[in-house]
């Protein structure tokens, strides 16, 4: 099971010989981390906060395995280091949904996209930023998207967009 | 036991559990009459049986999945065996993975679930009449119990959606019997199995059943598991091939926050078998990943280089064909027929030669392993194909009784084969022995990319001669390659296995025949790459045989389907036999090419290319349509067509042709692992660029042929014939010929 094991932001502490934690929101929820500052962000959400749908891939910003929304915007948490990332509101894979699946999280399970799964919370959350940006997205539009998956979903993964995006454009009107 | 105890031996466990719900497990006795039962399933343990299938009081139905989920579909269509049988809808069922099963019987080790390896595309087969049986026995149980309750004869109930219906209509459901169902004797026989015609679950299309906790970040992967007091490693390894540490200066690593401890965690010797890590290397343990790395990047090591230190690509593929040109010391792999004569009487003659690169696996998940090491008992919990070796390799590491060592299975991020080994388990035992605390050893993408078990490099030389009616009269197939054996631990391998398999196509078909293996000597550890001799040699022998096509002016579907023949079944002593049927090649073959539109005149500069190829029981042609835009490759259309018999779920067998298409052209493409002065050149996917979506065919178009023969897996079958049917189309598109992988460098050098 998952859980927020993170330490919420409890009243200021005070104690010169230490550097003031940084502050986080990690799905609308506030977390400090007194730790080193240069860790990614990944790590953060792994280690720490036990939040691990965030997955690690490559650590070279290349394969998108441990993309999240920063400030709403997909990002590589493996290269953000958490000085970076402070101050700074942060959605995971786990924080899309509200009290239903995302859009996006319902047409990925109706198209049958994930085989073994790995990279999908990172395909999930750039689809997510995609269509934020492009409700209506081109073909090409969607593959700018360039996360990795060693399994070939791709197809998969297209129809799963396209799906979403009508169920979002549904719901608008 | 008594004799009585023997006559009454369960060959199913039934056993209620605290909560009152019926569990069933598949634990088949040794009944005399039914020698076809698999022995690793008989036991007589009842009470520490895990469950297959729960059957809760408010008819819920929990169905445990065996198998290794490493992307295949097994946590899906396994349990759609049980659901089947059982008579449930899979709307009521929810499936849990289930850990590794070891007990220890009178009969010696056992696992209470069957086999739940996986590798060679055998999970569905293997589970074909085992699950189906369980959930067949339980149905028999729970209508028993209702015959009992009404006092009607069991033969006039039915069931349906997990009730039990009686001829006057009432119902009770599974749930309201599961207590009484229980408590009644196992059938002497196992009970009948329902007829194809009745199935509601196998054959339909079914969604992956853990998608929920995939698409919203609670699926738990190997590397997803953290235990209390268990510290983080990462390693530094060798970057020489049976390289050894010489100078370590771990000074500032260990001034790193959160560092630990620094080990050196001694390496395998040259030559000797692989029984835990792959290299020398140092373990850099601490409180959290992010801090081992950054100790790890802080070490300062030099390495002496080992016994390979001239080893590169280069001088691999010179000696390969040096081997080749020369004829020397070649081990027969199949020899038909007086190839002298045929080569005498012969009116055309083709050759030609293929090189194909080491692979490596590039599991999305890099390995790792969490280990807890404990005096009597061992705990480990990892992202694996093998379990059944993991916990014998902690076991012999560790002198931990194997029915002490809790092995945990999780979903794998890819498997592909780089999971049939354990080095990374091995490699966390070691270090959790040195540093006396719970380990999670995580791999990164440079581990993984330089310390794999590589599919071999080689390269194959075929031969091909022809009568005046341009008749396929003989078949030379020479292979000189890094052989796939290496270091084995105990395993006994012809040098040959896995690069050349001596009954593939045209073997048996072609009256004269030689196919000669000649081994490479390399350092670089070699295994198992999906569909592994069939990705290593297909791509040749099917490149060539457009090859001769061309050559001969004849039509490659056609001279494939002659040389293929009558349908008939030939005999196949490699996996997948015993039998190869040629008809059902014959029949995806031809199917595959209706679907490409094969023998249409084309005025707009695309090529068509086709392949075929029989992979472990399963048969599959691929076709492509492609074009050149300057330099780049367009692929305008994908096709594949597959049997592999019966199909258990629809939509598993059409993500995984479609996977294994995309993972071919991928792979074909870009992808290869070289060696220069005994260290491995690739680092990172900037090195080993996978195919992005913008690259990747936009859609594959799936043909499942109907089937009623017995079912085989569909994991690898979708991968061998791709790269051939992909040269094939870019020789039509564009005359150039690629004989060596990864394709892009080969076809741009030419153009």
């Amino acid at each position: 099971m998952q859980n927020d094991a993170g330490r919420p932001v409890g009243p200021p502490i005070k104690h010169s010989a230490l550097p003031a934690p940084l502050t986080i929101t990690i799905n609308g929820k506030p977390y400090e981390h007194a730790g080193d500052p240069t860790m990614p962000l990944l790590w953060f959400l792994r280690d720490m906060l036990r939040l691990t749908g965030t997955k690690f891939g490559c650590g070279v910003g290349m394969c998108g395995a441990c993309t999240v929304l920063l400030d709403g915007k997909a990002t590589r948490s493996c290269l953000l280091p958490m000085q970076n990332a402070a101050g700074h509101q942060v959605t995971t894979i786990e924080g899309i949904a509200g009290d239903n699946l995302h859009p996006v999280q319902a047409a990925w399970i109706e198209e049958d996209v994930p085989q073994c799964g790995y990279c999908q919370a990172g395909q999930i959350i750039a689809a997510v930023d995609l269509l934020q940006r492009k409700p209506k997205p081109s073909d090409e539009d969607i593959a700018t998207i360039t996360n990795l998956c060693r399994c070939g979903t791709y197809p998969r993964i297209r129809k799963a967009i396209l799906r979403a995006s009508e169920s979002m454009q549904a719901s608008k009107k | 036991m008594s004799a009585v105890d023997r006559g009454r031996r369960r060959f199913l466990a039934v056993t209620l559990s605290a909560s009152g719900a019926l569990l069933v497990g598949i634990r088949f006795a040794r009944a005399e009459n039914n020698a076809d039962l698999p022995a690793e399933l008989l036991g007589d343990d009842l009470t520490e049986l895990g469950p297959f299938l729960r059957i809760e009081r408010d008819n819920r139905v929990v169905i445990g999945a065996r198998g290794c989920e490493i992307g295949q579909g097994v946590i899906t269509s396994l349990p759609m065996l049980i659901a089947e049988e059982l008579d449930v809808d899979w709307s009521q069922v929810r499936v849990i993975q289930l850990p590794y099963g070891y007990v220890e019987t009178d009969k010696g080790p056992s696992n209470k679930y069957g086999d739940q390896g996986a590798g060679g595309s055998t999970s569905v087969s293997d589970a074909w009449k085992e699950l189906r049986q369980a959930g067949a026995t339980a149905r028999w149980l729970l209508v028993q119990a209702a015959a009992r309750e009404w006092n009607v004869p069991a033969d006039q109930l039915k069931t349906a959606s997990g009730q039990v219906i009686a001829p006057d209509g009432r119902k009770l459901t599974y749930g309201a019997l599961a207590r009484s169902a229980a408590a009644i004797d196992l059938p002497a026989e196992p009970p009948p199995l329902k007829k194809p015609e009745d199935f509601h679950i196998i054959g339909k299309p079914t969604r992956v059943a853990d998608a929920h906790d995939i698409v919203t970040g609670r699926s738990q992967f190997g590397i997803d598991s953290y235990l209390a007091g268990a510290l983080t490693a990462v390693m530094l390894r060798s970057p020489y091939l049976d390289g050894t540490l010489d100078t370590l200066d771990d000074s500032e690593a260990r001034k790193v926050a959160g560092v630990r401890d620094v080990i050196h965690i001694p390496g395998p010797k040259p030559d000797q078998p692989f029984v835990a890590g792959l290299a020398d290397g140092v373990a850099v343990i601490a409180d959290n990943t992010w801090a081992a790395i950054k100790g790890r990047d802080a070490l300062k090591a030099t390495w002496k280089q080992g016994p390979w230190a001239k080893e590169s690509t280069g001088a691999l593929s010179a000696k390969a064909n040096e081997l080749l040109d020369k004829n020397e010391g070649g081990v027969a792999v199949r020899r038909d027929g007086d190839m002298a004569k045929a080569k005498k009487q012969a009116r055309y003659k083709v050759e030609a030669r293929y090189e194909m690169p080491f692979l490596a696996h590039a599991t999305m998940e890099t390995p790792g392993a969490l280990i807890d090491l404990k005096q009597d008992s061992a705990l480990l919990i990892a992202s694996l194909q093998t379990p059944d070796s993991a916990q014998t390799m902690i076991s012999d590491l560790t002198g931990i009784p194997r029915r002490a060592i809790e092995v945990r299975m999780t979903r794998s991020g890819g498997g592909f084969g780089r999971r049939l080994e354990n080095d990374f388990v091995g490699e966390a035992v070691l270090i959790a022995k040195a540093a006396g605390k719970p380990i999670k050893l995580i791999w990164t993408r440079d581990d993984d990319l330089q310390h794999d078990f590589y599919r071999p490099f080689g390269v194959h030389a075929l031969a091909a001669t022809l009568d005046r009616k341009k008749k396929v009269t003989s078949w030379t197939h020479w292979c000189a390659a890094t052989p796939r054996p290496y270091r084995e631990n105990g395993r006994k391998r012809r040098i040959f296995d896995g690069c050349l398999e001596p009954d593939d196509f045209p073997a048996g078909l072609v009256a004269n025949l030689d196919k000669t293996f000649f081994g490479v000597p390399s350092g670089m550890p070699r295994g198992w790459w999906r569909a592994p001799i069939h990705t290593f040699h297909a791509f040749s022998v099917q490149s060539f045989i457009d090859e001769v096509a061309v050559t001969t002016k004849q039509d490659a579907v056609k001279l494939r389907l002659d040389m293929l023949g009558e349908a008939r079944k030939i005999p196949y002593s490699g996996h997948g036999g015993p039998m190869f049927d040629t008809g059902r090649l014959a029949n995806v073959l031809k199917l595959c090419a209706d679907k490409i539109g094969w023998g249409t005149k084309r005025d707009d500069g695309h090529g068509i290319g086709i392949a075929c190829h029989f992979t472990f029981g399963g048969y599959a042609a691929h076709a492509f349509e492609v074009s050149m835009e300057g330099r780049e490759l367009r692929i305008h259309r994908a096709v594949v067509v597959t049997d592999i018999g019966r199909v258990v779920n629809p939509l598993g067998v059409e993500a995984q042709m479609m996977g294994g298409t995309i993972d071919a052209v991928s792979t074909a493409l870009n992808l290869a692992i070289t060696v220069k002065d005994g260290e491995v050149q690739q680092k990172n996917f900037p090195d080993y660029p996978l195919l992005r979506m913008a690259q990747a065919p936009q859609s594959v178009e799936v043909t499942i042929v109907d089937s009623t023969e017995e079912p085989r897996g569909a994991g690898e079958i979708g991968v061998p014939s791709a790269a051939s049917a992909l040269a094939n189309a870019i020789y039509a598109a564009t005359t150039v010929r690629v004989r060596k992988l990864p394709l892009m460098a080969e076809l741009q050098r030419r153009l």
